[in-house]
């Protein structure tokens, strides 16, 4: 891996080692302009914030970061590596893992099994078709371990689509480290959460952030303030400002278009 | 849904499932010496067919509206073998397996590209193209189909012309069939499978790449309606175009969703279930595929899950939860 690449001397706030970064993207869905212009940099160990009203594009840059959609320009690299072209399961398999913002699980598989599946591709457990469920008792311990990291143990064996909004929610999030991202996108992780739900959520964001770099889509300000270290403000899919809190906070431009709505 | 962590954590639940099992596996054995053997090969290879058909549907989530290519060509290239080239009876169903699993490739490396309705019209259209062939080809025999082909002797030394041989011989194709999608479901794989039923998009994003996976299962499903298609030719003595015409593609379809999508046994009753009525209407005089429209909105209206999938569902309710 080239260390300096040319993405890395725009890196973020604190110079930390560019790992997915973006340069013109865009994305046009016949004839209107979801995407336009957008270039990011998420560095190893960081939380980056992509905010912005209804509608600004944010979960379609995830889509276009991810590769679910094809750009209609503009390129992506990830870990150093041209991902532009690359199919989304193994954009997945190289390491950048989303979530999604309708909670993504498998509702009919057990809360068990929601995470053995996410640990069986890594354990060699995908193909065989001739040997018996057993074979995933192995994953049983690390499986345990990521629902007890969330809080869900105790549901282990409740069907997923039987828990709780908040609780489908975590579940995703514990399906989604058991992958060991390198680069995680969460599409509003805290959506439709309780209060004790968001702090949970927040603190494994924060610990998950030690090894790995985040790219975020949050509305809740308080939780984007205490825990982002790079916000990126999108409008209309165009980038309107970038930078830390206290910068993008101050910007008039985003006084006007967006916190001066955001703050009831 | 009957394969959760939930079940396997309940002992009594399993051995009662067990039970089951044996019960009917000694049921099978025992009916061809009141029940007409004939009649019952004539059930277990369309029970096998909704089967195959269901592991497609049932746990994978896709909807196949062309079986029919895979039975009723694997019936032909079996048919054929065996009479014109005097293959013996299992060699001739090895070739309808291998021909119905090319022929699965092909038509699932096109239908999997696309989504819901579309892939259904993919493997209706190419499945259709299959019919106007069989219909073209010099080897099919046209409108006559392949007939009398002779029944043979099993690994050379048993003679299938006796009925019961016979009755033995599809019932353990059958059951060893049944083992071999129950083993698929119940797999690291079938787990894949199932998460891609459940929620493609995930499963793509957990870095599978569904598309191998459902040609995968697409072409598994397809063997084993060949296996089913070419065993049938066997009993029945011979191959005709009903076997490959739409039809046969939404009687299986109509199986699976009367005995119930994605249950182990479902398909086996819905099978038995729709052959009994084409048997009994036959001699009736009513028309057959009105009563079958009926009984299957019948059940669609009443029995939503199909007629086991009730079963399991009242059941699952009345188990207390965690
Ligand atoms: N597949 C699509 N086809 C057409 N238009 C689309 C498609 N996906 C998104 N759009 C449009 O692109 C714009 C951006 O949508 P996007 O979902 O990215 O917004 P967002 O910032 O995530 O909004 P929200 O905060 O509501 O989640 C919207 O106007 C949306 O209607
Ligand atoms: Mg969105």
């Amino acid at each position: 891996m080239t260390p300096a690449s040319a993405a890395s001397e725009q890196s973020d706030s604190n110079g930390s080692r560019v790992v997915l970064s973006a340069r013109g993207l865009r994305r046009d869905f016949a004839g209107f302009v979801a995407v336009r212009n957008v270039d990011l940099d998420v560095g190893h160990g960081k939380i980056h914030a992509l905010i912005g009203p209804n509608g600004a594009g944010k979960t379609t840059v995830f889509n276009l970061l991810t590769r679910f959609l094809p750009s209609t320009s503009g390129t992506i690299t990830l870990l150093d590596q041209d991902i532009t072209r690359t199919p989304p399961a193994k954009v997945a398999r190289l390491g950048l893992v989303r979530s999604f913002q309708i909670s993504a699980i498998f509702p009919h598989l057990s809360v068990l099994d929601n995470v053995r599946v996410a640990l069986q591709r890594q354990n060699g457990l995908g193909v065989q078709f001739w040997r018996s469920l057993s074979a995933l008792d192995d994953l049983t311990p690390r499986a345990q371990e990521l629902l007890e990291r969330v809080g869900l143990a105790n549901a282990r064996h409740h069907m997923a689509g039987d828990l709780s909004y908040g609780r489908k929610r975590v579940l995703e999030i514990a399906t989604t480290l058991a992958l060991e991202p390198k680069v995680l996108l969460l599409d509003e992780p805290m959506a439709g959460m309780g209060h004790e739900d968001v702090a949970v959520v927040a603190e494994i964001i924060r610990g998950v952030a030690e090894n790995c770099a985040i790219l975020m889509v949050e509305h809740n300000l308080t939780v984007v303030a205490d825990l982002c270290d790079w916000i990126t403000v999108l409008q209309r899919g165009e980038i309107l400002a970038a930078g830390d809190y206290a910068t993008v906070s101050s910007d008039e431009r985003v006084k006007t278009a967006y916190m001066g709505t955001a703050d009831d | 849904m009957a394969d959760t962590a939930l079940e396997r954590t309940s002992p009594t639940r399993a051995r009662v499932e067990w039970a089951l099992v044996v019960l009917g596996i000694l049921v099978l054995i025992a009916a061809p010496f009141t029940i007409y053997p004939f009649f019952l090969m004539q059930v277990l290879c369309f029970a096998l067919f909704a089967c195959a058909f269901n592991l497609l549907l049932g746990y994978t989530g896709l909807l196949s509206f062309g079986h029919a290519a895979f039975f009723g060509g694997a019936a032909y290239f079996c048919a054929y073998a065996v009479k014109s080239w005097g293959f013996s009876p299992e060699a001739g169903i090895l070739l309808g397996v291998l021909g119905a699993a090319v022929l699965g490739v092909v038509v699932g490396f096109f239908a999997i590209r696309r989504q819901g309705i579309y892939f259904a019209m993919i493997t209706l259209a190419l499945a259709q193209m299959f019919f106007f062939f069989c219909i073209q080809a010099p080897f099919t025999g046209g409108e006559d189909g392949i007939q009398g082909v002779p029944h043979g002797f099993l690994f050379g030394f048993i003679d299938l012309n006796k009925p019961l041989a016979m009755y033995f011989f599809v019932l353990a194709v059958f059951l060893i069939s049944v083992f071999i999608i129950w083993r698929i479901v119940n797999s690291p794989f079938g787990m894949i499978l199932k998460s891609i039923r459940e929620n493609e998009t995930r499963a793509i994003s957990l870095g599978y790449s569904v598309a191998n996976y459902k040609l995968a299962a697409f072409v598994m499903s397809a063997a084993l309606a060949g296996l089913a298609g070419a065993l049938k030719a066997n009993v029945v003595q011979f191959a005709t175009l009903t076997d490959v015409a739409w039809q046969m593609s939404g009687e299986v379809i109509l199986m699976t969703l009367l005995g119930g999508i994605g249950t182990m046994v479902g398909p086996i009753f819905g099978a038995a279930l729709v052959v009994s009525l084409e048997n009994r209407l036959a001699t009736s005089g009513f028309p057959v595929q009105i009563v079958l429209g009926a009984v299957f909105m019948i059940c669609v209206l009443l029995f939503r899950k199909g007629i086991v999938g009730e079963i399991l569902a009242f059941f699952d309710r009345r188990k207390p939860r965690e």
